[in-house]
C-alpha cells in the first residue's frame, strides 16, 4: 500500500486521481481467525492494528454490522486528556496519550491531534480542592498539569466570561497542557487502513448475531454473513455490550445512555483551547473547520436512540453563554446524541470473561474517543496474551464484586 | 422530551419534573448477611440494560415526589404504561398471555 | 448603479419605500418587502461571497433555506454582528450592514485555482504530517482559511424569551397544504398553531401563476389568514421556524421577532422586546405541511454566478420584482422549469432556450410545455446544460444532446450565449422534522424523492409528501387538517375547496449530475454542495478509496456539514454514490436529519436563563443583613452562605477568619446555619426507618434528644450525615447537609416508597421553614439566657438535647448541638422571626463580644475538633470505617441497614484502606495545600501515593498550621512522618496525629 505524502497528492493530481488505491479491501471473511473482535470502531480498529503490529498476530478480523467507525467514533466531541484523578485510569489514559502523540506517524495518516490544551474550569472551593488534588496526582503519575486562577485562566482564554458576574464565578482551572482534540472520523480510518495494510480482514455490513460456544469456551461468532470460527473473540461494541454479553449469557454491570453534542455553524477562529466545566455542565472546543462543537451530559434513562432530550441540550447551550456571552448571537446548526455504556465507578471493564477465550472491552462511558490508542494497545495485548493486560488488571468485572472500585465519579475527574 | 403519565396525578407532564431512577422491580436481597459478595454485587451494580422493552422507575420530583413504574421502549422511546409502584406491568402480562395464545410477538423489541 | 435589475411593477415589494443598505462597505438601495439577497439581485450585485475551500466566486442559487452561498456577516456594531445569515432568509432593514464572510482576495482565489487538483477530499488526512512537531503551526493555517462567518467579540444587547405551549394541532408551514390543515383544524374548533418561517404566509402561493377561484392564489392566502386571524383557538406565528421535532411530538419553534427590524432590536415604548421567543410546544398532533425544495442539476461549473435555481428565478420575478439576468437558459428535467422560462419572458427579458433531458414525445404533453412552445421559446429536447461558461459570471452554456441511462452526452456541444442558467432536477420533500426522532424517509422512485415514514401523531401533507399539483396539494391539506382534529377529538366541517384549473403534468425525467464529454474525474468542477465545495469528482474519488457508506461520503468529503445541511446539494450526492457504486439511491439511503431545521441563536436556545437566572440563587431569611455587613458569599449548592465577614478597614481573609475564630473559642460567636437541610419526618415507624438509613441506633432515642447519624448507600460508602431530633413520640426532625438536602429526602422517599412501604412515616422538606442560628462560645449561655424562657441550665439542658419555648419574645427550638466543640445552642425559629431574632442577638451580644462568623471559621472550628464535612472528607469511596467512625456504627442491629452488608466485602475489609487522620506539618509555620498528595517514599521512583490532605487550615488556636487527611492505613500510623511533594519542587513533612487537635476530651461543649 501506497505511502501518504505531499508528492504522492502531486502525482495523483497529475492523472487526475484516477488511480488512489482502495483505503482497505473489502475482504471475503475466512473460514477462522487466530483473533476476532466484534465492532469495527476506533477501538476495535486500534486493538486490530496492534495485535497486528505490535503483537505479530495478524490472522485477525474486525466484523462491524455498519460502516467503520459509524458509533461513538463519529458521534464524540473528540476531546482527547489524560488528567485523571486515579492511578489506575491515569496510567491508562496516559499511555493512550503517548500513542497519540506520535500516532499520525506511526499510522502515516494524518488524524490531526491538536494539543491545544485543556481547562477544567472550577467554580466553587470544593471544585478548587478537587481540581488541587487531581493536579498534585497527574504531577506524581508524570501527567502534565497546572492549577490556574482565574487571571491565568483569562489569560488563556479572553473571550470568557471570569468576571465575577456570573451566577457561578469561574474561580481558577486544572490545565493540561498536552491535551487537546483530533479528528475522530481519521483516527478510525486510519487504524483501519493501518490494521487492513498488515492483514487484517475488515468485514463491513455484517452484524454478529451469535457467540459459538462450546464447553465455556469460545469457537467462534454466527455472523448474518455466516459462522466464523476464532480462538480468541474481543468484544467492542460501545452501546452494545449489553447485547452481546446476553448472548454469551452473562450480564454487564452497564447501562447504555443517550450522550448528546451539538456544533455551531462553522467560525473564523475563536476559540484556541479546550475548555470544559463540570459544575455548571458544558464543554466546548472549535473544530480545524470553525464549528464550535459543545457536549451536554448524560441523560439519566437508558437509550439506544443515539438521541436524548431537548432540556440537555438547552441547559448545557445556557451554560456555554454563560460562559461565553459573546457567543449569544453564534447559531447552533446540528445536534446530536450517541449511546454511552456507563458503569457504576465511570471506569471502563477490560476483562476477561467466564467463556474462555472472550474478552470484553467496553463501559467507557464519556471517555471512549481519547481512550481509543491506549484501549486498543492494551486489549491487544490481552487479547494476544490471553490475560490482562497489567494496566487492564484493575478494570475487571470482579471489581464490582470485590468492592474495589476506581471511582471517577466522587473525585469529578469524570468529564468526557 | 417524554411526556409522562403520573399514575398517581393522573395527568401528563413533561419529562423536566421527573428524575429517572434506573431498573423497576429491583428487590434488595431479603438477607443481605447471607448474601454471597456476588449476590451482593449483582445487586448492587448490574442492571437489565435491553435494547427494547425496559420496566423502569421514575419519580414525580417536581410534583407529587411519588415513584411508580414506566415500561418504555429503549429504542423507540415509546412509553407503553406507566404503574404505580407495587403493580405489576398490565402490558406486559397482556403479552405474555398473547403468546402463551400463539399470537405474534409484538414487533416493538424483546422483553427484558 | 440603481436596482438595474427591477422591474417596474408587480412582486410584493412596496416601490414606495426605500431601504437604505450596505453590502461590502458599498451602499444600495432596496424596497421593503424584499430580502436582502433579492435587494442584492436587484441591484445586479453577482458575487456575493467566495467559495470556502477554492476561493471561487458566488452568487445567488436560491430564494429560501436551501441557499448555500450568500452566507453574510450582518451587524451595523461589534456587538450586533451576527454570523452566517443566509441572505435570502434575512429581511432587508433600513440600515442593514452585510459582508460576504470570505471575502474576495486574488491571491486566494489564485491559488485556489492553482491549487486545487492538490486538495482533493481527505488531502489533510494524507500530509501535514512531517515533521510531526510542525502539525500545530499547520493547523493555525488551516484554521485560518476555514470557518465562516465570525463571532462577535462583544456581549449580545439584547435579550431572548422562552414560551411553553400546549396545543391541539400544529401546523408547520404556511403554504397551500398548511393553510388548507390549519382552515380544517381551525373550523373544528381545536386549538391549532400555525407557524411559518417566512416574512408572510403563503409559500409558494405567493409566487404560483396559478388562479384560485379565479382569483389569484395570494388572495386566497388573504382570506385564509384573515379567517384564521379571527379564531379565537388558533395562534398564528409569522417568521417562526419549527426547527426540531422531539420525542413525544415535543416541538420547538423559533420565531424570530426582531430579525427583521434591524440588527438591534428597537426600544419600542420604552420596552425593548425580546429579539427571538422559542417557543417549547408539546403538541397533539403535527401537521407536517414544509413543502418541497428544487433541487439543482449537477453540471460542470454549476457554481458560477448566474447558476440558478428555476423556481428562485421565478419566486424573485414574480415575488419581488427582480429579475437576475438578461439572457436566460433553462435545463431541467421536468414541466416545473419551464415556468421560470414563462415568468422571465413575460417580464420581457430575452430566453435563450428552455433545454429538456426529455425527448420531446415524453414532455409535449405538459402543460407548461405546450404553453412555452406556444409562446415560441426555444426548446431543445433530449438535451442538458452540460456546462456554465464565464469567469465572475456565466457568460454562456454548453449544451449537448445527452443519455441518462448510460451516462453520456452524444453528439457535438453547442454554445450558447447567455448570463443566467436556470436549472431544475425536481423536488426534494423536506422531510427533516420527520426524521429527527429516528425514523428515516422512504425513497420513492416516483417522485424521485424521500418521503417521511408513518409515526404517531405526524401527519405529512402536500409537497412534504412529493404531491405537487395545487389542487391536489390543497385537498392533502385539507384531509390532514381534519384527520389531525379529528385525532384530537374534533370534527372539521365540510370545505369546499377552491376551483383551480387541473393542469396536464408530464414524466419527469430522473436527472441528477448531468454527464460530461469528460469523466467526471476529468471535467471541469461539478458542484454538488456548494458551500463545502464537493464535487461529484470528489464523491466519485471517495467512492474509490472505499468510503462507500453514504455516512463515510458525507463525512470524508464534508458533503452536507455546512450551515445548510445539505439542502440543496444531498440528494444529488446521493445519487453520485449510487451511480459510483452501481446501486439505486434507495439502497444508498440517506444520512441522519438532525435538528435544527435552520439554524438557531445559541441565546435564543439559552432564553433568558442566564446570570442570577441560570441556576435560583437561593438566600436565608438573613441575607439583607449578611449583605449590609459587608460578607464575602461562597456558593454552597444553590445557596449564597457568608464565608467571612472581613471588618470595613479592609481586613484580610486570614485576619478575619482568626479574629471570628477566636471571638468563638474565647467569647461567643453566631453562624447563620439556616441552609441546612431540614426534613420532617412523621409516624409511628420513624424510630424503624431511621434505624435503617442511619448506620447508628435509633430505637431509644427519647423525646427531647438529638443525636448525629451517618448515612450509607447500600455499596457501604458515606452520603450524609447530621443531627436527628425526636421532637414527639412520632415526630423527628433530620438535618441533613446543605448541598445533600434534595437528594436526601429523595433517597428518604425511594426506600420508603419502594421498600418499605408497611412503614408508618412521611417526610416534608421544611429547610425553608425554619431558620436556624448558631450561638457558640463560652459566653452562649449568658447571652441566650438573656433572651430566653427556656432553663439553660447545664444539667437539665444538656448536651444533645433540645427545649422548646421563646427566644426574644417569638417561639423557637433550642438545640444544645455543637459543631465548633464549643457551649452551642442552635437557635431555630420560624423564618419570618430570624432577623428579628438575629438583631436582638446583636442587641444583647455586644458586650459579651458576639461575633458573626462564616462559613470558613465554622470550617476552621470543626476540622480542629475533627469532625468531617460530606464531600469533603468523604467523596464516595469512603466508609464509616475509613473515617475512624465505628462509634457511629449500629453492627448489632436487628435489621441489616443500608450499607451494612457492604462493609464486609474483601475491598472494604482490607486493612491498608485510606483511613482518616490528622496531620500536624513539622514546620509549623505551613498550612499545607488541600488536595496535596501523601507519599511515604518521597525519593521513591514511581513514587506511590497513599492518600490526601482533605481539609488544612491555619489555627489561630493552635498557633500552626493542622489538616485532615486520608492516609492509606492511616489509623495505625499515628505518629509516623509523611511527605507532600508540591509543584514548586518542595516537599512539606507532617506527622500523622489523631483527627481530633483541640479539646480530645470534649469538655469545652459542656462548660
Amino acid at each position: 500500500m501506497e505511502r501518504y505524502s505531499v508528492f504522492g497528492l502531486i502525482k495523483h493530481a497529475l492523472s487526475y486521481h484516477e488511480n488512489w488505491q482502495k483505503t482497505w479491501r473489502s475482504p471475503t471473511p475466512k473460514k477462522e481467525y487466530d483473533v476476532v473482535i466484534i465492532g469495527g470502531g476506533g477501538h476495535g480498529l486500534a486493538t486490530a492494528y496492534y495485535l497486528a503490529s505490535r503483537y505479530g498476530v495478524t490472522n485477525v478480523a474486525v466484523i462491524e454490522k455498519g460502516w467503520l467507525g459509524g458509533g461513538n467514533t463519529a458521534r464524540n466531541t473528540t476531546i482527547v486528556r489524560s488528567n485523571y484523578l486515579w492511578d489506575e485510569s491515569a496510567a491508562l489514559y496516559e499511555h493512550s496519550m503517548k500513542l497519540w502523540e506520535g500516532l499520525s506517524q506511526d499510522l502515516n495518516y494524518n488524524v490531526m491531534f491538536s494539543q491545544r490544551g485543556v481547562l477544567n474550569l472550577g467554580h466553587t472551593l470544593g471544585d478548587m480542592r478537587d481540581i488541587q488534588r487531581r493536579v498534585n496526582a497527574n504531577r506524581l503519575n508524570g501527567i502534565d498539569g497546572e492549577v490556574l486562577d482565574a487571571q491565568q485562566v483569562k489569560e488563556i482564554v479572553p473571550i470568557m466570561d471570569c468576571s465575577s458576574n456570573t451566577r457561578y464565578p469561574v474561580l481558577g482551572a486544572s490545565w493540561q497542557p498536552r491535551a487537546g482534540v483530533a479528528r475522530h472520523d481519521a483516527v478510525a480510518w486510519g487504524y483501519a487502513r493501518g490494521a487492513d495494510r498488515l492483514g487484517v480482514d475488515l468485514i463491513q455490513q455484517t452484524e454478529v448475531t451469535g457467540l459459538n460456544i462450546k464447553k465455556g469456551k469460545i469457537v467462534g461468532v454466527h455472523t448474518s454473513k455466516g459462522d466464523i470460527g476464532a480462538k480468541k473473540v474481543g468484544c467492542v461494541v460501545a452501546g452494545n455490550s449489553g447485547v452481546v454479553a446476553g448472548m454469551a449469557g452473562f450480564k454487564l454491570p452497564i447501562e447504555s445512555h443517550p450522550l448528546q453534542a451539538l456544533v455551531s455553524e462553522p467560525l473564523k477562529p475563536i476559540l484556541d483551547t479546550v475548555v470544559m466545566s463540570n459544575h455548571v455542565h458544558g464543554y466546548i472546543s472549535q473544530t480545524d473547520k470553525g464549528d464550535l462543537v459543545i457536549g451536554a451530559g448524560i441523560d439519566a434513562y437508558n437509550g439506544y436512540g443515539q438521541r436524548g432530550s431537548y432540556p440537555t441540550v438547552e441547559h448545557t447551550l445556557q451554560a456555554i453563554v454563560e460562559l461565553f456571552p459573546i457567543f449569544s448571537r453564534v447559531r447552533m446548526n446540528r445536534q446530536w446524541g450517541g449511546i454511552v455504556d456507563t458503569t457504576p465507578d465511570a471506569c471502563p471493564i477490560l476483562s476477561a470473561t467466564p467463556v474462555e477465550g472472550l474478552f470484553f472491552n467496553c463501559g467507557w462511558g464519556t471517555g471512549g474517543f481519547k481512550a481509543t490508542p491506549g484501549s486498543g494497545d492494551v486489549f491487544a495485548w490481552t487479547l494476544a496474551n490471553g490475560r490482562a493486560h497489567p494496566l487492564a488488571e484493575p478494570f475487571s468485572i470482579d471489581r464490582f464484586y470485590t468492592g474495589s472500585l476506581i471511582d471517577e465519579h466522587g473525585a469529578a475527574g469524570v468529564a468526557h | 422530551m417524554f411526556y409522562i403519565h403520573c399514575p398517581y396525578c393522573n395527568e401528563r407532564r413533561s419529562e423536566e419534573e421527573f428524575h429517572a431512577k434506573g431498573q423497576a422491580h429491583l428487590m434488595r436481597p431479603a438477607n443481605p448477611e447471607e448474601a454471597s459478595d456476588r449476590e451482593w454485587g449483582d445487586y448492587l451494580f448490574f442492571r437489565d440494560n435491553p435494547r427494547g422493552l425496559h420496566q423502569e422507575m421514575w419519580v414525580h420530583a417536581a410534583g407529587c415526589r411519588k415513584f411508580f413504574n414506566i415500561l418504555r421502549n429503549t429504542v423507540s422511546y415509546e412509553i407503553l404504561e406507566t404503574y404505580p409502584m407495587g403493580e405489576q406491568s398490565s402490558v406486559l402480562a397482556e403479552m405474555t398471555a398473547g403468546r402463551e395464545r400463539g399470537e405474534p410477538r409484538r414487533a416493538a423489541g424483546a422483553v427484558a | 448603479m440603481t436596482q438595474t435589475n427591477r422591474l417596474n411593477k408587480g412582486g410584493r415589494i412596496d416601490r414606495q419605500r426605500i431601504l437604505n443598505f450596505t453590502f461590502n462597505g458599498q451602499r444600495y438601495e432596496g424596497h421593503a418587502g424584499d430580502t436582502l439577497a433579492s435587494a442584492l439581485l436587484a441591484n445586479g450585485v453577482n458575487v456575493v461571497n467566495r467559495s470556502f475551500k477554492y476561493s471561487r466566486p458566488r452568487g445567488i442559487v436560491a430564494a429560501g433555506a436551501e441557499e448555500p452561498n450568500a452566507v453574510m456577516q450582518m451587524g451595523a456594531t461589534e456587538a450586533t454582528q451576527i454570523p452566517n445569515v443566509r441572505a435570502t432568509q434575512q429581511a432587508l432593514f433600513e440600515g442593514l450592514c452585510a459582508r460576504s464572510t470570505n471575502p474576495h482576495s486574488e491571491l486566494l482565489s489564485t491559488l485556489g485555482n492553482l491549487f486545487a487538483p492538490l486538495i482533493p477530499p481527505g488531502f489533510y488526512y494524507k500530509t501535514f504530517m512531517q515533521p510531526a512537531s510542525m502539525w500545530m503551526t499547520y493547523e493555525k493555517v488551516i484554521r485560518k482559511a476555514a470557518g465562516l462567518g465570525r463571532s462577535p467579540r462583544e456581549s449580545d444587547p439584547d435579550h431572548y424569551e422562552h414560551i411553553k405551549r400546549h396545543c391541539d394541532v400544529l401546523v408547520i408551514g404556511a403554504g397551500a397544504a398548511g393553510l388548507a390543515a390549519a382552515l380544517a383544524a381551525g373550523r373544528s374548533g381545536a386549538r391549532v398553531i400555525l407557524c411559518d418561517e417566512q416574512e408572510e404566509p403563503g409559500g409558494s402561493l405567493l409566487d404560483s401563476r396559478e388562479l384560485l377561484d379565479g382569483r389569484p392564489a395570494s388572495a386566497w392566502v388573504e382570506s385564509v389568514m384573515a379567517e384564521l386571524a379571527n379564531m379565537e383557538e388558533v395562534l398564528l406565528l409569522p417568521r417562526t421556524t419549527a426547527n426540531g421535532l422531539h420525542d413525544h411530538n415535543f416541538i420547538t419553534l423559533y420565531e424570530r421577532r426582531a430579525e427583521h427590524l434591524g440588527d438591534l432590536v428597537p426600544e419600542i415604548d420604552g420596552r425593548k422586546p425580546a429579539r427571538a421567543c422559542l417557543h417549547h410546544v408539546r403538541a397533539g398532533q403535527i401537521v407536517l405541511a414544509t413543502g418541497a425544495h428544487e433541487r439543482p442539476l449537477v453540471y460542470a461549473s454549476n457554481d458560477l454566478p448566474g447558476n440558478m435555481l428555476a423556481g428562485a428565478v421565478s419566486t424573485y420575478i414574480r415575488r419581488y420584482g427582480v429579475v437576475p439576468g438578461k439572457r436566460l437558459v433553462v435545463s431541467t428535467c421536468h414541466d416545473d422549469g419551464y415556468r421560470a422560462a414563462l415568468d422571465w419572458a413575460e417580464a420581457g427579458h430575452q430566453v435563450v432556450a428552455i433545454v429538456d433531458a426529455r425527448k420531446h414525445n415524453d414532455a409535449a404533453t405538459g402543460h407548461w410545455v405546450r404553453l412555452a412552445a406556444k409562446q415560441g421559446l426555444q426548446i431543445i429536447y433530449g438535451s442538458a446544460v452540460i456546462e456554465a461558461k464565464g469567469k465572475n459570471r456565466v457568460t454562456g452554456a454548453r449544451v449537448a444532446e445527452i443519455d441518462i441511462p448510460e451516462f453520456q452526452t452524444r453528439g457535438s456541444v453547442t454554445d450558447l450565449a447567455c448570463d443566467t442558467i436556470a436549472s431544475s432536477g425536481g423536488y426534494n420533500p423536506v422531510v427533516h422534522l420527520a426524521s429527527h426522532t429516528g425514523a428515516r424517509p422512504v425513497w420513492r422512485d416516483d417522485i424521485m424523492g424521500f418521503v417521511p415514514t408513518k409515526m404517531t401523531g405526524l401527519i405529512p401533507t402536500g409537497g412534504a409528501t412529493g404531491i405537487y399539483a395545487l389542487a391536489d396539494v390543497l385537498k392533502s391539506g385539507i384531509e390532514a387538517g381534519s384527520e389531525a382534529a379529528l385525532a384530537c377529538g374534533r370534527q372539521s366541517p365540510e370545505i369546499d375547496l377552491p376551483e383551480v384549473d387541473r393542469i396536464e403534468i408530464a414524466q419527469a425525467a430522473p436527472l441528477f449530475q448531468v454527464p460530461h464529454p469528460k469523466t467526471t474525474l476529468r471535467a471541469p468542477k461539478q458542484f454538488v454542495d456548494l458551500q463545502n465545495d464537493v464535487t461529484a469528482a470528489a464523491i466519485e474519488l471517495a467512492t474509490r478509496e472505499g468510503f462507500e457508506s453514504i455516512e463515510h461520503v458525507k463525512r470524508y468529503t464534508a458533503m452536507g456539514f455546512g450551515t445548510d445541511q445539505g439542502k440543496l446539494g444531498n440528494i444529488n450526492g446521493m445519487a453520485v454514490v449510487a451511480r459510483c457504486l452501481k446501486k439505486s439511491i434507495a439502497e444508498t439511503g440517506t444520512t441522519v436529519f438532525r435538528p435544527n431545521y435552520t439554524p438557531v441563536a445559541f441565546g435564543a436556545i439559552a432564553g433568558p436563563h442566564r446570570r442570577e437566572l441560570f441556576d435560583p440563587e437561593r438566600y436565608t431569611a438573613l441575607h439583607a443583613w449578611h449583605v449590609d455587613r459587608g460578607a464575602a458569599f461562597e456558593d454552597v449548592g444553590q445557596w449564597k452562605r457568608p464565608w467571612y465577614y472581613p471588618q470595613s478597614t479592609g481586613e484580610s481573609m486570614h485576619d478575619a477568619v482568626a479574629r471570628e475564630c477566636r471571638a468563638v473559642r474565647e467569647k461567643v460567636g453566631v453562624l447563620d446555619a439556616s441552609t441546612l437541610g431540614k426534613i420532617d419526618i412523621q409516624g409511628k415507624d420513624v424510630r424503624e426507618f431511621l434505624g435503617r438509613i442511619y448506620t447508628n441506633k435509633w430505637e431509644k432515642l427519647p423525646v427531647g434528644k438529638a443525636r448525629y447519624g451517618l448515612m450509607c448507600k447500600d455499596d457501604g460508602m458515606v452520603m450524609d450525615d447530621g443531627v436527628t431530633t425526636c421532637l414527639g413520640d412520632n415526630h423527628f426532625l433530620m438535618t441533613t447537609t446543605t448541598g445533600g438536602a434534595a437528594g436526601v429526602l429523595e433517597w428518604l422517599e425511594l426506600w420508603h416508597q419502594t421498600e418499605w412501604p408497611e412503614l408508618d412515616v412521611s417526610f416534608t422538606s421544611v429547610t425553608d421553614h425554619w431558620a436556624t442560628l448558631m450561638v457558640t462560645g463560652p459566653e452562649a449561655r449568658h447571652l441566650l439566657a438573656e433572651m430566653t424562657d427556656i432553663d439553660l441550665d447545664r444539667d437539665t439542658f444538656k448536651f444533645m438535647e433540645w427545649r422548646e419555648g421563646d427566644v426574644a419574645g417569638v417561639p423557637a427550638r433550642v438545640y444544645r448541638i455543637s459543631f465548633t466543640g464549643e457551649l452551642s445552642y442552635e437557635i431555630n425559629v420560624q423564618a419570618h422571626y430570624a432577623m428579628h431574632v438575629w438583631k436582638k442577638l446583636f442587641e444583647h451580644g455586644d458586650k459579651y463580644g458576639l461575633t458573626p462568623y462564616g462559613t470558613e471559621t465554622m470550617h476552621v472550628l470543626r476540622a480542629e475538633k475533627g469532625f468531617i464535612i460530606v464531600g469533603q472528607e468523604t467523596d464516595g469511596s469512603v466508609t464509616p470505617e475509613d473515617l475512624g467512625m465505628q462509634w457511629c456504627v449500629g453492627y448489632d442491629k436487628p435489621f441489616s441497614w443500608i450499607g451494612k452488608r457492604a462493609l464486609t466485602r474483601p475491598d472494604t475489609r482490607r486493612e491498608d484502606r485510606k483511613q482518616m487522620v490528622g496531620l500536624k506539618p513539622v514546620d509549623q509555620t505551613v498550612v499545607l495545600q488541600e488536595g496535596a498528595q501523601i507519599v511515604f517514599e518521597p525519593k521513591a521512583s514511581p513514587i506511590a501515593m497513599v492518600g490526601h490532605v482533605t481539609s488544612s487550615y491555619y489555627s489561630p488556636t493552635l498557633g500552626h498550621g493542622f489538616a485532615l487527611a486520608v492516609v492509606k492505613g492511616g489509623q495505625k500510623r499515628m505518629g509516623e512522618r509523611v511527605y507532600l511533594p508540591m509543584a514548586d519542587g518542595v516537599t512539606q513533612v507532617a506527622e500523622i496525629v489523631s483527627p481530633i487537635f483541640y479539646d480530645p476530651k470534649g469538655e469545652r461543649q459542656n462548660v
